[in-house]
């Protein structure tokens, strides 16, 4: 599903900072892997690059087979729109759009009816236990329900891959169980999940963990059996 | 472009942010409103004073005789100037710029037909008057002087319509006789109102007026109009050289401007609309000014708003939204808001002017319009005002967008 080959990404702002040095990583369809590392390994970077919201410098990166490299803007639109889910620390909702809406937005840049997208976007929000708050806005409903709704939304236009940067970031213990139970019977149902956290917690969940340190790969772990 | 599914998307957003769509709105109606205020106000009274100059030759020249202020030649000071035949035969014979003529003779009189009567004042002219003022009999109304009525000294008399309806009534006046003083006078026809004056008044021949009222001798005002001037410098140069003609005439210090009062139509004309394009010009300066600071508004507001939707934008380019969805929901959002605004507030501009205007032509407002008349704007400048602002808040939103929409997607959702 996912294949890097060698991928370096350098920030030339001010000095050059070498950021990723030649990470080699596959990932395979169905699997959830966690990204684990301190601050300044280059984690985000990684993901940002993985959900072509970054480019990278030299190398190679497949996504379902398709090579991911000097993409125009619009076509990268287009890829994130039907490949990639994404999931954010912040959710990142849109705060004058009720659930619904925000739920039902991927859709909309895939040109699909008003309608057909917000009955769509209806059977996820019940599928993640938010029927009675699809016409709440972001600010009426709490940190759990907010990631929740990011999570339909992630899910609505049914990507080959869901990246989830600290997705139980802004979420206590309880309602981060809660969220990393979602994400496991998600990844059950066969889709492809890359998390990045600092909680082990959230990385125990996962069967794969990578730790980065310094822009390269430090170990990966992989976690027999692992079921919460 | 015309997706009622992208017009869905764009509604939503305006609709959700009632405050900012209000703001940027208002700047722009009222800038609009602004603007055809201004330019009606300027253009009513640019009309206003114009109808003043109604239809009088706006090449004319009055002249009158006063007193002399120095003594010459062996006469003392303040010596009355009389006009008389001589002038007349000065200006047909010396002053080639002269082209009709007339003597005129002004007296006031009580006026009275059957039970009414009224005060009115009484004009001794010749038939070139007609020329000379724009006079014009109404329709089935009569006739002007003729040779005749001039030559045998005749006692008719051409009435305006207020002294008509005093006078009157509803009756049809040419050919009845009325009192003026103690002679009875034949009523010939009825003229055309010039908007200035409205007081009762008759014109008469001018050899009527000297015979009754000037011992048959001299002239009041010597009225004529002039060929071949059009700027103001040849007008004073006329003016100069014709008062050396008439020191000559009257024997006064040609130095001395007092004997002499002289109403230049054309000079005044000219000085008007001096006076008229300045008060223009300034009328734009403010009207642009301020539809350029309605532009400013949209600016501002659009500069802002793209600035607090950077994170919005962000959230979208990774939901799939191409960069070219993103400009063009920016600025046809823009370009609704300001079409809307713009139209409303052209709407209220133009619309004050008519209701003005309206009431400006209801009866009982003659006076009023003497100053003010038809403050309206020309619809095509109103609409290209529009345009100007509907390109500028194109620009005004497409610049900010484009710089937002050039920020990566990952930054764009850092910001707050």
């Amino acid at each position: 599903m996912i294949d890097l080959k060698g991928v370096n990404k350098t920030y030339y702002g001010g000095a050059a900072l070498h950021v990723l040095k030649g990470i080699d990583l596959h990932i395979a369809q169905g699997e959830m892997v966690s990204i684990m590392g301190a601050s300044g390994s280059g984690k985000s970077t990684l993901l940002n690059i993985l959900g072509i919201l970054d480019t990278y410098d030299t190398g190679e990166y497949y996504l379902n087979n398709l090579l991911i490299r000097n993409l125009s803007e619009t076509k990268a639109a287009e890829l994130r729109n039907k490949m990639i889910g994404f999931i954010f620390q912040s959710f990142n909702l849109i705060n004058f759009k009720n659930a619904v809406e925000n739920v039902a937005l991927p859709l909309y840049y895939q040109g699909i009816s008003r309608r057909k997208r917000n009955n769509i976007a209806l059977e996820y929000l019940d599928r993640m236990g938010l029927k009675d708050w699809a016409h709440h806005l972001p600010s009426e409903l709490s940190g759990g329900q907010k990631q929740r709704v990011a999570i339909a939304r992630a899910l609505i236009a049914k990507p080959q891959i869901i990246l989830a940067d600290e997705p139980t970031g802004a979420l206590d213990s309880k309602t981060s169980e809660e969220v990393i139970q979602i994400l496991r019977e998600v990844n059950k149902e066969g889709m492809t999940m890359i998390i990045v956290t600092h909680e082990h917690s959230v990385a125990n969940a996962t069967d794969k963990i990578i730790r980065l340190k310094d822009g390269v790969i430090e170990s990966i772990e992989v976690q027999e059996g692992c079921l919460i | 472009m015309f997706d009622i599914d992208n017009w869905a998307e764009i509604f939503s957003t305006i609709k959700k942010n009632k405050m900012r769509t209000f703001l940027t709105g208002f700047s722009i109606s009222w800038g609009i409103f602004m603007f055809c205020v201004l330019l009606a106000a300027g253009n009513g009274l640019r009309n206003g004073m114009q109808s003043g100059f109604g239809d009088r030759s706006v090449n004319s020249v009055q002249y009158w005789g006063r007193t002399t202020s120095m003594p010459y030649k062996g006469f003392p000071d303040n010596r009355p100037i009389r006009l008389d035949s001589k002038d007349l035969k000065l200006i047909e014979g010396k002053v080639p710029e002269a082209d009709k003529l007339s003597g005129m003779i002004f007296t006031d009189v009580n006026a009275n037909y059957g039970t009414r009567n009224t005060s009115s004042s009484f004009v001794g002219i010749n038939i070139d008057y007609k020329g000379i003022s724009g006079l014009k009999i109404k329709d089935n109304q009569g006739r002007f002087l003729n040779e005749m009525d001039i030559k045998e000294k005749r006692k008719v008399a051409v009435i305006n319509q207020r002294l008509k309806e005093i006078l009157f009534g509803d009756e049809n006046p040419v050919g009845k006789l009325f009192i003026a003083g103690n002679l009875g006078y034949r009523v010939i026809g009825v003229y055309e109102e010039s908007s200035w004056r409205d007081g009762a008044q008759a014109y008469i021949p001018v050899s009527t007026a000297q015979l009754l009222y000037r011992e048959g001798y001299g002239y009041d005002n010597i009225a004529f109009t002039l060929k071949g001037l059009t700027s103001k410098e040849e007008n004073k140069a006329f003016e100069e050289s014709f008062r050396g003609k008439l020191s000559v005439l009257h024997f006064f210090d040609p130095k001395d401007e007092r004997p002499i009062g002289i109403w230049n139509q054309l000079q005044n004309y000219l000085e008007f609309l001096g006076i008229f394009n300045g008060i223009t010009a300034f009328i734009w300066i403010i009207g642009v000014g301020t539809l350029i600071a309605g532009i400013i508004g949209v600016s501002n507001i659009m500069l802002i708003t793209v600035r607090e939707r950077t994170r919005e934008f962000g959230i979208r380019k990774a939901l799939g939204a191409k960069p070219s969805s993103i400009l063009g929901s920016i600025i046809m959002e823009s370009v609704f808001i300001t079409s809307l605004f713009g139209y409303i507030g052209m709407f209220l501009g133009v619309g004050l002017g008519e209701l003005v205007s309206s009431v400006l032509e209801s009866p009982g407002m003659e006076e009023a319009t003497r100053m003010f008349k038809n403050p309206t704007i020309d619809v095509g400048v109103a609409i290209s005002a529009m345009l100007v602002l509907i390109l500028s808040g194109v620009l005004a939103g497409y610049f900010p967008a484009l710089k937002a929409v050039r920020v990566s997607a990952v930054e764009a959702m850092r910001a707050e």
